[in-house]
């Protein structure tokens, strides 16, 4: 699809129109090149995942927004105005998002161009304050809350009891991880890709990889594919698990919130077992991955045996505590129709009856041949339906991984990894991690890293919190930030 | 219903430091020298945080700037290797570094009694206050481990608190993210004294790979002063454990203590 020749109005106009006949717009990214600013608006379909892109002249300064059209890309403009200071002209909020500063005289990273400001200090001052009516006031809540949580401000405003409007600030800790991978190798970049989003570390490296094979055309053996496939899985179980916990805790349930603590605690040594690293790390590599698990098929399977039959038997529990289901029933609701217009990634979107699960529409390793057994989503989109389709996950993640640990069993002896070092090029690759799908937009340029763009599904779930709030009071709050499973880290980068 | 399930799989709680635990002892932590070696530029090139540096003849490996990728282990397994055991933490930003610099005695025991000044008051029950600064969300997840029915922090009095003004010990994750340094600091301002800081992992330690960036500062010990360095990405949960532990002088003999300064 060569879009580049378009004007922008029509540029937009058509994403709008491909948005609305089926295809899902998956983020807009930006990159500086040489000849300008280069938008690249991403769209995903049953073939895959393919940027459409425009490029700004040089001199420009702003250019129209494709928020009025295309709501989804509410937050990606932002991010947008803040690395390369150019203004999306009719965008409903343009305010900083991961870096603010006073318009005057704001150093831009621009990611895409070497170089750059060598130290840039956020200034909050230059984010304004909301308060939309007589009687209410602010709840600032945040960047240091309470509990081991990541930094993010929420700012909730109220009369007393209503949240009849939420407002987050979520550039504490913006780590500046674009700026980063440039002029990587793609070897170093595959470490910092795995932290982008620490608890989802399997996944990015599988984004980032999958992005590189297609630069290269490597074509992962088969055994490989199974290992990731593996440890995808389990990454999913601890992600899980990690919401019940959460969940559990901010209901007070003490020994619902221990037993799926020990449950994410096996499934993490588990993992650590499997591959020296609690959270998968050095496991994909491009091309494929670095070794077989350290524990055998047999050991595999009866560990995963035994976790699946505690795991379930404390979910068929936990879903008959009334008192934890009241809690969650009803709140923080998001409808189907907005699910679907934004897109929203992952258990978010299937518990609102949408679901782009890639594993299912764009399989990759080993899922084209594993029975996926897909549930089917649910329809409530509350915070209950968020969790089933949580649990209909685990169940499906459990009968991955046994149909893993049987092949593996019989997977015939070769290399582990295909040849796969491309110099030049550009590709999109994705991945689906427990928050959703994964992006990673990386363009190699002799054999350097010049731009890469990961997208957490996080960062394209998290402003829908803005609209969950419907009816619900200050201590449902808690109940509504576990039920996205959202990593800030993979928000801020 | 829920008391019954509770009871269901017995104690799973580990008795370390007072007994052996056979996972802690297997925990990975950074890498290390296991044989001397003699200066090579090509060892110092393997790092891709820059860990290992042989300008003094020695080849020497920072573990507060590694990021545990392997890359050395892998290349030079006769040279470096990997540590076993949750003994990663240090008094000093400059005991991290293997083989080590030759301490005096008298520093390190200038750095273990200023620590004892400040922890003699806390006792038995010391209570936690845990701020990210530009953490990559892992070492959220193994902080609160120590909460989980297997490590049980509580059993050793150890409490996580949502004040500062409650909290003994500071626990800070991240690679000192810019837009973090003020909520830090005033954080650690609202703390009482003695308090006591410790960085948590290789990103608070150094930044690791996250540094440098236009966004970080490169470590949370340029925003406040640390006690104890914990390298690890990340540090596993008896790995905290043993920091914390070695911050109240609490490590029985045996436990990992190690002569680290």
């Amino acid at each position: 699809m060569s879009l580049a020749s378009d004007t922008l109005t029509t540029l937009w106009e058509r994403l709008a129109e491909e948005v609305a006949a089926g295809r899902r717009f998956a983020g807009l990214f930006g990159t500086a090149r040489p000849e300008g600013l280069m938008l690249s608006a991403q769209l995903a379909d049953a073939r895959g995942v393919i940027a459409a892109d425009t490029i700004l002249p040089a001199t420009a300064t702003s250019y129209p927004a494709l928020t009025p059209l295309l709501g989804a890309a509410f937050w990606y403009e932002r991010e947008i105005a803040d690395m390369f200071g150019v203004i999306p002209q009719g965008h409903p909020r343009p305010e900083p998002l991961l870096l603010p500063q006073p318009p005057e005289g704001a150093l831009r990273p621009r990611p895409g161009e070497s170089g750059g400001p060598a130290a840039i200090e956020p200034d909050p001052r230059a984010l304004p304050l909301h308060v939309v009516g007589p009687g209410l006031f602010t709840i600032p809540h945040g960047p240091v809350r309470s509990g081991v949580v990541e930094s993010i401000e929420y700012l909730v405003e109220t009369p007393g009891e209503d949240i009849p409007h939420l407002n987050m600030r979520v550039f504490y800790k913006h780590r500046g991880l674009d700026k980063r991978f440039e002029g990587m190798t793609a070897a170093d970049g595959l470490l910092l890709a795995e932290r982008v989003e620490g608890t989802a570390t399997v996944a990015h490296a599988l984004a980032y990889c999958h992005a590189l094979e297609r630069i290269c055309g490597a074509e992962v053996p088969w055994t490989a594919a199974l290992v990731r496939v593996l440890h995808g899985e389990l990454e999913r179980l601890a992600c899980h698990l990690d919401v019940a916990v959460r969940l559990a805790d901010a209901a007070g349930l003490a020994v619902a919130t221990a037993r799926f603590g020990w449950h994410k605690e096996r499934v993490l040594r588990l993992v650590g077992h499997a591959c020296g690293s609690r959270f998968g790390r050095g496991v994909v590599v491009p091309g494929g991955v670095g070794r077989l698990p350290l524990t055998g098929s047999g050991e595999l399977l009866s560990e995963i045996g035994k976790l699946d039959k505690a795991v379930t038997a404390d979910v068929a529990a936990l879903m008959g505590t009334a008192s934890f289901l009241d809690r969650l029933r009803r709140t923080g609701p998001l409808s189907p129709r907005r699910a679907r217009e934004h897109g929203a990634l992952g258990p978010v979107g299937k518990a609102s009856g949408y679901s782009d699960d890639a594993r299912e529409f764009r399989p990759y390793d080993a899922y084209p041949s594993l029975g996926l057994h897909q549930p089917a989503p649910r329809p409530a989109g509350d915070a209950l339906d968020r969790l089933r389709v949580r649990w209909d996950e685990v169940a499906q993640s459990f009968h991955l991984l046994r149909q893993v640990a049987d092949e593996l069993a019989e997977a015939p002896d070769g290399p582990l990894r295909a040849e796969c070092d491309a110099a030049d090029g550009r590709a999109t690759g994705w991945a689906e991690a427990p928050q959703g799908e994964v992006l990673y937009d990386v363009r190699l340029e002799d054999g350097l890293i010049t731009r890469c763009h990961p997208r957490s599904a996080s960062f394209h779930n998290l402003v829908l919190m803005h609209e969950l709030f419907a009816g619900d009071i200050l201590t449902d709050f808690p109940f509504i930030e576990a039920s996205l499973g959202l990593s800030v880290a993979g928000v801020t980068r | 219903m829920w008391a019954l399930r509770g009871l269901r799989d017995g104690v799973v709680t580990t008795r370390w430091p007072a007994r052996p635990d056979p996972y802690a002892a297997a925990v990975r932590g950074p890498a290390t020298v296991v044989a001397p070696a003699d200066a090579d530029d090509r060892l110092d090139r393997l790092c891709p945080t820059g860990a290992i540096s042989s300008a003094d003849a020695t080849v020497r490996l920072d573990q507060g700037k590694c990021v545990q990728c392997g890359r050395c282990v892998a290349a030079r397994p006769g040279v470096f290797g990997w540590t076993d055991g949750p003994a990663a933490a240090a008094l000093s930003r400059g005991g991290l570094v293997v083989p080590e610099f030759a301490e005096t005695p008298d520093r390190l025991a200038a750095l273990r009694n200023g620590l004892k000044t400040k922890t003699s008051a806390l006792r038995r029950s010391v209570h936690l206050r845990h701020v990210d600064a530009g953490s990559d969300g892992t070492e959220e997840w193994e902080i609160l481990a120590l909460f989980n029915p297997v490590y049980d922090a509580h059993r050793l009095g150890i409490f996580l608190t949502a004040s500062p003004r409650h909290a003994d010990i500071l626990l800070v994750t991240g690679a000192g993210a810019r837009g973090m340094t003020e909520p830090l600091r005033q954080t650690y301002d609202a703390m009482p004294d003695p308090k006591i800081v410790i960085a948590v992992g290789t990103d608070a330690v150094s930044g690791g790979l996250a540094s440098p960036s236009y966004a970080v500062t490169g470590g949370i010990g340029a925003v406040v002063p640390v006690d104890v360095w914990l390298p690890g990405a990340p540090p596993t949960p008896f790995s905290i454990l043993h920091a914390l532990l070695l911050a109240l002088g609490r490590l029985p003999a045996g436990a990992g203590e190690g002569a680290r300064s």
